[in-house]
């Protein structure tokens, strides 16, 4: 019994280190510039959504969310698309240069994307694609699709492969067979996949902030904007980063039974 | 363990992946080689300079500082992370509603763009706004992350950590659920204490993940960028430039194309060759047993 207390005490200190940054950002973003300056409170005294309103009103502000959401679906769809056949042949067949392949694939997430940074400008202005959302999304491709081949592979390896094979004995066509039994079967890992496609697709700025100008810029480069003459607006600044949180919030409650089940097959 | 049949039609299934990291991996990978061998002073004057610009970028001693700060902050990030992540990942209850809430929890910081950690911890440091700062310095403690050395490097550790201990934890969580109960009862009949039954249950079977996370620790605290770069700008001075910081600097700053690109080649080989040195290690290590 005291075990168990001593562990409960030690996670709710370690979830309360987590969260005191967070309470505090939020916290920032329902007060008023003057009272940030001014005194240090805990609860905001005048309580205001302004800060809130400035976002909402200003399409320079909002459209970045807009931006950041297009082109982190665009990629977690890209991402399934080519990582699922690439994944199911890697699980269930060997051919001429397989494993020089998969490793080479995971070498591009060691990749340190400040490398490619100036490369990537050149390549997709070249081809006419530069501040685009697709840009972005094929950009984020580069860390993406290995972690989705890699993390696939290991939920297609649990799926026995006497299931494929009784599949085509009845007369399953390969598409057919893949749409209708295999990929209902590893749903979770699919919802696990996609889950870290948008994470690292929503929390990456660098290369994001490099290939759009206008058209395309995400939230993370517009937020730069509350630095201004005056110094900088921190409430609209906290409010802003309050709102980058929620996507993430929302992804990971829809998927939380999924990843849980994830976890449980210890396939993460 | 499937038993795989050999198929070369498979390729056709690996093809869109091939093509896509083709793309966007081999073309960008070959400018930059490109670049490192030549001088490029307008698109029709290039001319090739073999290996000058590698033989320069390593006598430069902006690249040995950073090079130096950055494996120290990246050991450092593994010898707090690791560690903590195991203890958060033991504490974690097993089941139910409070197990799925905790993982939700310990997700958060995964989730948030990391620019905008960089801003969480820019404004919870500062000493006049911020709570943390402001805490450490009513407790008479002279914190200021913007002018002091030892600060900003502590204020960054303490940022990664709590930005990435989550990972570590949520690894060795699953790692822990897929033990047997019956290893468990089998301790108890033994008698085992607690520290045996992490010793010799737990922690051995903890190896696989343990090598995923410290792998994507160590890759990511490399290459790290955003989250420096808001909190303290690379300062005070250039005590907090990282290696992808002075990169940047070198490449778009500055536009010293040839310098930048031959850096970039030496960075990803040095990324690439302490993974393969861990992971052929830890490989050796279980053949050896």
């Amino acid at each position: 019994m005291n075990m168990t207390k001593r562990k409960t005490f030690g996670i709710t200190l370690y979830i309360l280190f987590l969260l005191v940054p967070i309470y505090w950002l939020v916290n920032m973003s329902f007060k008023t510039n003057e009272e940030i300056l001014g005194s240090l409170s805990l609860w905001p005294s005048n309580f205001t959504f302004d800060n809130y309103m400035v976002i909402f009103t200003d399409s320079t502000w909002y459209s970045g969310y807009i931006n950041s959401i297009i082109y982190v679906s665009m990629n977690v769809v890209i991402t399934l698309l080519v990582a699922l056949p690439a994944a199911y042949a890697f699980s269930r067949y060997r051919f001429v240069g397989d494993k020089h392949l998969f490793f080479w694939l995971l070498t591009n997430r060691m990749a340190p994307p400040a490398v490619f940074l100036l490369p990537f400008f050149q390549l997709y202005s070249s081809v006419g694609l530069f501040d685009t959302h697709i840009a972005v999304a094929l950009a984020h491709c580069l860390f993406n699709v290995p972690l989705a081949v890699w993390i696939l592979e290991g939920f297609m390896s649990g799926v026995p492969r006497e299931i494929d094979e009784t599949a085509y004995i009845d007369g399953y066509s390969f598409p057919r067979f893949f749409g209708r039994i295999f990929l209902p079967m590893i749903r979770s890992g699919i919802g696990v996949t996609a889950f870290f496609a948008f994470m690292f697709s929503w929390v990456e700025l660098l290369l994001a902030r490099t290939l759009t100008s206008v058209e395309a810029k995400p939230i993370a480069a517009i937020m730069t904007r509350t630095v201004g003459a005056t110094g900088v607006d921190w409430g609209v600044l906290a409010a802003a980063g309050v709102l980058t949180i929620l996507p993430g919030l929302l992804v990971i409650w829809f998927v939380r039974n999924h990843v849980a089940k994830g976890f449980a097959l210890g396939r993460v | 363990m499937i038993i795989k049949t050999e198929n070369n039609k498979a390729w056709w299934l690996v093809l869109p992946v091939f093509l896509l990291v083709a793309f966007s991996a081999v073309i960008p990978l070959m400018t930059v080689v490109n670049y490192s061998v030549q001088d490029i002073f307008d698109q029709n004057n290039a001319y090739f300079v073999g290996v000058e610009w590698y033989r320069e970028v390593l006598r430069d001693p902006r690249l040995h500082d950073s090079l130096l700060r950055q494996f120290i902050y990246s050991f450092s990030v593994l010898a707090i992370e690791i560690p903590l992540g195991i203890g958060v990942a033991l504490m974690m209850p097993t089941q139910g509603r409070m197990g799925s809430l905790c993982l939700i929890l310990l997700a958060i910081p995964l989730l948030i763009p990391w620019n905008v950690v960089g801003t969480i911890w820019q404004i919870f440091g500062r000493a006049d706004i911020g709570l943390f700062g402001w805490a450490l310095n009513a407790m008479g403690i002279d914190y200021n992350y913007a002018s002091n050395t030892a600060d900003a490097w502590a204020t960054v550790l303490l940022m990664d950590v709590w930005h990435w201990t989550s990972l570590v934890a949520l690894l060795c969580y699953s790692g822990l659920r897929a033990i047997p109960e019956a290893f468990y009862q089998a301790a108890e009949i033994d008698r085992a204490s607690k520290w045996a039954v992490f010793r010799y249950i737990q922690l051995p079977r903890l190896k696989s993940v343990l090598v995923i996370g410290i792998l994507l620790r160590f890759m990511d605290s490399f290459m790290i960028y955003t989250e420096p770069f808001v909190l303290t700008g690379g300062g005070p001075g250039n005590s907090t430039t990282f290696l992808s910081q002075t990169l940047t600097k070198m490449a778009i700053g500055q536009f010293d194309l040839g310098p930048a690109a031959a850096f970039s080649l030496i960075y990803f080989l040095i990324v690439l060759l302490v993974s393969w040195l861990f992971f052929t290690t830890i490989t050796y290590m279980d053949k050896a047993k």
